[in-house]
């Protein structure tokens, strides 16, 4: 195609094909690899993924045909009554609590001391974005040393270092993930919020200060309501990102240990559908978590619509 | 002193403390890396002596460090190419041109970030190993990331803020649709290219989960894969398991490092905040 074929066309003639493709069938066009990319690697797989979920699936060498016959919901009560697929749900929801308080809390406040500051604040946010910016699987290597039975954190505690070291012990595990994820993603939501502070007139922290309003009362009555969207955006994601986890488990606390205290459900459908051969197991569980994170983003959208 | 300045104070001791303790990791890394024997005392922090980069030849010895520099590099490449090309375009048309079926790729597309990669993992490793046969093939890691949805936000967000005179105008002259998209809105969103290469270089470079499963031969796993197989496998039997993983860790995490804190600039929250929010 040259571009004098597309020069006398502004718009598409009137008639039944600009009817049927729009003003501009051009745009069409230039969507359509990005239309046919959604449809083969998100669209078919998740309709695909549900599919299995229902069926008696096993993976075939090529070529090779065998029945799937339905099965209902079998796979589901496999799943359900699996006691390390429980456990792995368990697991999320301790992770969840930890994180996603602390997330809010800490990126919210980091934010607006950011925004507060001049000098600086380039150095400071390069600080918070580059555990983010950088691969986990480099970072866990260095927090697996930090955090090892004779590590620098436990050698600093002395005594107090608890024991069994804190990826060894089962009370532990899970808390100790949940935190390094804090760290290591704490800056993108530092800059969704300094994006959103950036929408607050500077005014009402002004007329607030001549009014002798302190630092924490701006704080709470200013700042805190006027981020209220952003907050629920990284109430969301904070959750979806926490019901994902697959690499730290596998790799910090190698496999979900000590015994299955820190597996996740992620970590669960790996198992079941890759290594053990069960791919319609684990599509039940990944259908379950989808399900669960939906419910989860909901009902965090209606609590800071109330509050 | 006044309030004021106390408050200021506060704000620096607190910004600080809290960018100490994001930064200290990425010390410790560096420096056990180049150490003979890393210590993990409060006072080996600070080593005087016993600089070496034998750490880094001895995971070359027992990785082949190159070969998976080089299949990171092509992984990453790929998906730049896809996200520069495709991406651009889609987020053009969902910007600037009206079209049928429009507003249906956009809801489609907040949809999809809302879906979990992990629940698709099952039956993408079932089409792209199976039915595709692109196991340990580039094709067959980057087809999954080739377009990334976020960069085609942030494209979309950048389009719709230039003014629509500058179309009109250029149509009017006579500009087909191809040549107004190629002189006159590709060169005016520059700085969003910037951003695009930035945010979209780190999701291959640093992703784990998905070349883990599509790669069996080393020959072709990227770093992050070789180096979480030496870390959890290999680096236990040499002679200084420490300083192996963390000088590992250093090579991955180096190149994205270097790259974050040059176009660091571009790493700016109206971009990225506008592109996830839709």
């Amino acid at each position: 195609m040259t571009i004098t074929d597309t020069t006398p066309r502004l718009q598409a003639p009137p008639g039944p094909l600009r009817r049927l493709l729009g003003k501009q069938p051009f745009g069409l066009g230039l969507a359509l690899p990005y239309i046919i990319f959604l449809a083969t690697v998100m669209a078919y797989p998740l309709i695909y993924a549900v599919y299995i979920s229902f069926f008696d699936y096993v993976f075939t060498a090529p070529g090779m045909h065998i029945d799937h016959p339905f099965v209902g919901l079998e796979n589901y009560r496999t799943a359900l009554t699996d006691p390390r697929v429980l456990e792995s749900f368990r697991n999320i929801a301790v992770f969840l609590v930890i994180n996603v308080p602390l997330t809010v809390i800490l990126s919210m406040v980091f934010a607006s001391a950011l925004n507060a500051v001049t000098r600086w604040a380039a150095a400071f946010r390069i600080a918070f974005y580059v555990p983010y910016v950088t691969a986990s699987v480099s970072l866990i290597g260095v927090w697996m040393l930090l955090f090892s039975q004779s590590g620098l954190v436990n050698t600093i505690l002395g005594p107090l270092a608890p024991d069994p070291s804190w990826l060894v012990n089962d009370a532990l595990a899970m808390p100790s993930i949940a935190l390094y994820v804090t760290w290591k993603q704490l800056g993108f939501y530092i800059l969704l919020y300094l994006a959103a502070l950036q929408n607050v007139p500077k005014e009402l922290y002004e007329s607030a200060s001549t009014d002798g309003a302190g630092i924490v009362h701006r704080f709470r009555h200013i700042t805190v309501p006027s981020l209220r969207a952003t907050t629920m955006l990284v109430l969301i994601l904070s959750i979806i990102t926490g019901a994902n986890l697959f690499t730290e488990p596998y790799l910090l606390t190698s496999g979900g240990g000590p015994d299955g205290a820190s597996t996740s459900p992620v970590l669960m459908i790996y198992q079941k559908g890759i290594q053990q051969g069960n791919p319609d197991v684990a599509s039940a569980i990944g259908v379950l978590l989808v399900i669960l994170v939906g419910a989860l983003s909901l009902a965090s959208t209606r609590l800071t619509k109330e509050s | 002193m006044t309030t004021r300045t106390r408050t200021r104070i506060a704000l620096y001791v607190l910004l600080a403390l809290a960018a100490l303790v994001f930064i200290f990791p990425f010390y410790f890394m560096i420096v056990g890396a180049l150490q003979e024997n890393p210590t993990t005392t409060p006072a080996g922090m600070f080593p005087t002596g016993g600089w070496t980069l034998e750490n880094f030849a001895n995971i070359n010895e027992r990785l082949p460090l190159l070969r998976a520099l080089l299949n990171s590099v092509v992984f990453t490449a790929g998906v730049l190419l896809g996200t520069l090309t495709f991406g651009l375009a889609a987020g053009y048309a969902l910007s600037r041109l009206h079209w049928r079926g429009r507003g249906v790729l956009f809801v489609v597309m907040l949809g999809v970030q809302m879906v979990p990669f992990q629940l698709l993992m099952i039956p993408l490793y079932v089409q792209v190993a199976g039915s595709y046969g692109l196991g340990d093939t580039y094709a067959g890691m980057i087809l999954p990331f080739f377009i990334n949805t976020t960069a085609v936000f942030i494209f979309r967000q950048f389009f719709l803020a230039l003014p629509e005179e500058m179309f009109e105008a250029a149509r009017i002259d006579g500009a087909g649709e191809l040549r107004v998209l190629w002189s006159i809105a590709i060169p005016l969103v520059r700085p969003a290219i910037a951003t695009v290469v930035l945010i979209t270089f780190i999701g291959p470079w640093n992703e784990f989960l998905w070349p883990f499963l599509i790669t069996k031969d080393a020959s072709m796993q990227p770093l992050a894969v070789a180096l979480a197989n030496y870390i959890s496998n290999i680096a236990q039997t040499v002679a200084n398991p420490n300083g192996a993983i963390l000088a590992g860790a250093c090579a991955l995490a180096l190149p994205v490092v270097l790259l974050f804190c040059l176009f660091q600039k571009y790493f700016t929250a109206s971009d990225i905040g506008a592109g996830v929010k839709g």
